[in-house]
């Protein structure tokens, strides 16, 4: 069945705003594990079930490093491949590498430590709610509410000054637009880094009381190394739980009861975040990964060199994991999506993501009973053209 | 039941420590595991198995 669809490509075309696309859907309904043309004609393969998603991101003989990397779309991931990788960018390094960086900044994002962060996350919520009860409606909320949060978040946390918020939120969209060519995102990397190089010889010069000010003080990294470790933790902590919050609002809204449960019921708020990280999932191109030796993979054989992308947003509709998949359902108990990723490099920052929707999501909807959609609901821009989904713009009203 | 934890190959993803507080921790140094209790009671296996299943980098087993 690896051939059910022959010169199977991969795809962010959606037909709804919330679903995978259908074909790859259509995919995992015949085989988990699928042959795919890659943008560059390398044979590889799609995974889409959840089991064998788990397993490729959970084994050692799959490699992240971009020189081995094949691109599933003329995207970005073809131009991390062109170019060279920012030293300590570790999410692009196997382990030991990515173990050397990783283990220096996991005691950062504990789950005990982002329980401290929840009194500053609640009252960085709360401004922003007020504003927008002082601007009056109609807002965008991804401007007003979603993306300000998360960013003052890692800002404060990182040490990165948020007043300099429109020169890396520029680059950062840069870098992550489809739409982008490959000089334009290599230029705005470069523009992010030369900025976060100037930060960390700053921090060099006059200790700072931050993540990155006490990664400078340990000593164990140059500066390069630290410009890498900042860019991928600024880009990273800023356009996921935004994209998070802006899309997951807009799901909330087309399904009034859920919308209330959330609201209304605090024992539900948990389960509802991790149910919307399953059935939105973000996380729309892969993960990608390439074996560096030959893997049984479910009966098949993938030859070392072979890449393959995990089709997570699909992965994590599988029935045979979790039921009735296709229905967003926040009082179900769910657990073990692959949003955040499974393995050595599960993100770093799920916890401090987990801590800001618990947060965000009942107090926009506790502020605002009345919340609703300012335009028709086929008229939200989607990020189909952004390396992780989610909504351009949500216009709201209350 | 017994829990072994491997802080060579834990990854500090926090989430046993998310799904049973009770019985697991991270350390404030390099965020791996702690084991606060070794040898749960009963009422906690259901939890302590789910804990181990969510792991992502297999640090966590158990010892009938």
């Amino acid at each position: 069945m690896t051939e059910a669809i022959p010169g199977l490509t991969y795809t962010t075309a959606r037909e709804r705003p919330f679903d995978p696309p259908d074909e790859l859907t259509r995919v995992r309904e015949e085989t988990p594990l699928h042959r795919m043309i890659y943008a560059d004609d390398h044979e590889g393969w799609l995974v889409t079930g959840y089991a064998l998603a788990r397993a490729v991101l959970a084994h050692p003989s799959f490699s992240t490093r971009p020189e081995l990397l094949h691109p599933p779309i003329q995207n970005r991931l073809i131009k991390m491949k062109e170019f060279t990788t920012p030293p300590g960018f570790f999410i692009r390094m196997d382990p030991p590498d990515h173990t050397r960086f990783r283990k220096l900044l996991t005691g950062q994002f504990t789950v005990r430590r982002m329980k401290q962060l929840e009194p500053r996350i609640e009252q960085i919520t709360n401004d922003r709610l007020d504003a927008m009860e002082r601007q009056g409606g109609p807002v965008d909320l991804v401007q007003a509410f979603a993306m300000p949060i998360p960013s003052l978040v890692i800002c404060e946390l990182l040490g990165v000054p948020y007043d300099d918020r429109e020169r890396f939120q520029r680059d950062s969209a840069v870098m992550l637009s489809l739409r982008s060519t490959p000089e334009q995102a290599k230029a705005a990397m470069d523009d992010l880094l030369g900025y976060l190089r100037d930060l960390v010889r700053r921090k060099r010069a006059e200790p700072s009381d931050d993540l990155l000010g006490g990664l400078v003080a340990g000593g164990e990294l140059n500066d390069e190394e630290l410009a890498g470790v900042g860019l991928l933790l600024l880009v990273a902590g800023h356009e996921t739980t935004a994209n998070m919050l802006g899309l997951g609002t807009f799901a909330l809204l087309t399904n009034p009861k859920q919308l209330a449960a959330v609201r209304d019921d605090p024992a539900v708020v948990e389960g509802a975040v991790e149910e919307l990280l399953r059935y939105l999932t973000i996380i729309h191109i892969g993960p990608v990964r390439t074996a560096v030796e030959d893997v049984d993979l479910g009966g098949h054989l993938i030859k070392a060199g072979e890449a393959v992308t995990i089709a997570a947003a699909v992965a994590n509709r599988d029935p045979e994991r979790f039921g009735e998949a296709e229905t967003l359902d926040v009082s179900r108990p769910v657990h073990g999506h692959l949003t955040f990723g499974h393995g050595v490099h599960q993100c770093l920052g799920q916890q401090l993501a987990r801590a800001e929707m618990r947060i965000a999501y009942p107090a926009l909807l506790r502020r605002f009973p009345g919340l609703r959609l300012a335009v028709p609901a086929e008229d939200v821009p989607m990020r189909s053209d952004m390396a992780i989904y989610g909504v351009h713009r949500l216009p709201v009203t209350w | 039941m017994k829990i072994k934890a491997d802080t060579g190959v834990c990854v500090g993803a926090g989430m046993c420590a998310l799904t049973v507080p009770e019985v697991f921790d991270q350390s404030d140094d390099d965020g791996t595991v702690v084991v606060l209790d070794p040898d749960p009671p009963a009422s906690r296996e259901a939890a302590v198995r789910r804990a181990v299943q969510l792991c992502p980098s297999g640090a966590l087993s158990i010892e009938e």
